[in-house]
């Protein structure tokens, strides 16, 4: 018998609230399959299972809001014979850093039939917060939005209505971007008190780069069209082949050279907040199906529906702010990640090529790392190989 | 296609990229960019979604004349005249 724990997918996950199972006890279960679906300050995200088994019995009711590593139910392994076992084996926990950071909240007044999944997704993260702030019961809330969408004033109103109606309790408000704020700033701190940070910074010349995509872009259909980003995305993957330390992962007292790389990208949510998940084997992608999965990640990570491994996977973080004309940033480190790379806007600047000056486009390229695990001079040697991928786009 | 179905269309594609936005509010020539809080994937989305519903090919070169609604809706007007006159052809 195995517990199926409530599981730390990021390092500032302190709780979850358990929202839907999509097993029944009895239900075989096998690896990657979505067996729950858990609220987390990131969003709705579906709850893989890492070890075969069968679904023995569920300890936690949905609508529960328990804290990371509660047992949420009981798995009945059945290793195949012969299979290995780290392939069944879950990957190692993130140590959790939040222990009773805040009381967990209680759970909703109206525990009642669940919408199916489509149906309670299609609401906006806005609406979605008030309704947290709020206490209303998604079920009863009728959504005005594009296809049935529930908006802002859907959740005023039936908060409203629920109001003039006297049996309804109040109910103590939620204030979930306090908490994940809290819970930002606790992972954050913790970062920066024990990952002694070293920073570095460069500029790439984006010329080849960005010629090459308005070429390409002109011949692709515009929903096969890739966004410079995913080109930033590719060439950090592949210069970590050259600087494979900063691809590493904490294990304990130990930092451990991940062989796949599966860059996080930091994608911010509407009405705040951030999230990293992962591109699964992002080296191994050719620059079309890269932009497919980007696309698709983004999409997920903005209406629900992101997956526990992307979530817990990534081996490194690249960050970028430069939708918001930044120019540089120096990223914090994602425990138990050992570097975060960041890239700000591509301005155009003066630039020198073979002793004249002309206009170019750039981007500030900067990388975190731990020095623990790499030092200054190795972290140049990968920023340069950036730099240098970066100049031969088509080989990307 | 008229210009209010046009503007039916922007409209709509936008609520969908940005749910919690309220659109009657919404500067006709102030950027999507200042008063969406979008992104460059949202803004690659808004034009995926266009060229789907309106089928009109909007060449990458364009994108900066989508940036606002009476930029959508020169662009997108002229466009579909286009696109019926070679239809008449």
């Amino acid at each position: 018998m195995a517990d199926f724990l409530m599981p730390i997918l990021t390092a500032d996950m302190s709780a979850g609230t358990l929202v839907e199972w999509r097993k029944k006890p009895g239900e075989t279960l096998r690896r990657g399959d979505i067996i729950a679906l858990v609220e987390t300050d990131k969003g709705l995200i579906d709850i893989e299972v890492f070890s075969p088994g069968v679904l023995e019995r569920i300890v936690v009711a949905p609508g529960t809001t328990v804290p990371t590593g509660t047992v949420l139910a009981v798995i009945r392994e059945e290793r195949p014979t012969g299979a290995p076992v780290t392939a069944i084996t879950a990957p190692p926990p993130i140590a959790p850093i939040l222990p009773a950071l805040q009381p967990v909240s209680p759970p909703p007044a109206h525990p009642g039939p669940l919408l199916p999944a489509e149906a309670r997704r299609k609401i906006s993260p806005l609406a979605r917060k008030l309704v947290a702030e709020l206490g209303v019961d998604p079920a009863t809330i009728r959504g005005t939005g594009p296809g049935g969408v529930i908006r802002r004033e859907d959740v005023e109103r039936a908060a409203a209505a629920r109001a003039a109606a006297p049996a309804e309790q109040p109910r103590a408000p939620l204030d979930r971007q306090t908490r994940a704020r809290q819970a930002i700033g606790a992972a954050m701190a913790r970062s920066k008190r024990e990952i002694p940070h070293y920073y570095l910074a460069t500029t790439i010349d984006m010329h080849r780069a960005m010629s090459w995509l308005a070429e390409q872009n002109q011949k692709r259909a515009v929903e096969d069209r890739l966004l410079y980003g995913v080109l930033l995305i590719k060439a950090v993957a592949l210069a970590l082949k050259e600087v494979p330390e900063l691809n590493s992962l904490w294990r304990g007292s130990e930092a451990v050279r991940s062989d796949a790389v599966h860059v996080g990208v930091a994608i911010s949510l509407r009405g705040g907040g951030l999230v990293a998940p992962a591109i699964h084997g992002t080296s191994e992608q050719d620059l079309g199906e890269l932009m497919r999965r980007f696309r698709d990640l983004v999409q997920r990570a903005r209406s629900g529906g992101l997956r526990s491994s992307e979530l817990s996977d990534p081996t490194i973080t690249v960050t970028s702010l430069g939708e918001r004309g930044v120019e540089s940033l120096f990223g914090i480190i994602f425990p138990p990640q050992v570097a975060i790379v960041g890239f700000g806007t591509i301005v155009e600047r003066p630039w020198v090529v073979g002793g004249q000056i002309v206009p170019r486009p750039v981007v500030t390229a900067t990388l975190s790392a731990d020095h623990r695990v790499s030092d200054g001079h190795r972290g140049g040697l990968f920023l340069s190989a950036v730099g240098r991928l970066l100049q031969e786009p088509e080989r990307l | 296609m008229t210009r209010d179905e046009i503007r039916a269309t922007v409209l709509r594609t936008l609520g969908e990229i940005a749910p919690e936005a309220d659109l009657s509010t919404l500067e006709p020539d102030v950027s999507f960019r200042d008063q969406l809080d979008v992104d460059s994937m949202d803004l690659l989305n808004f034009v995926i979604a266009l060229h789907a519903r309106l089928h009109v090919d909007i060449p990458e070169a364009d994108y900066p004349k989508l940036a606002t609604l009476d930029g959508c809706m020169d662009y997108l007007a002229a466009a579909c005249v286009v696109r019926s006159d070679v239809g008449h052809a």
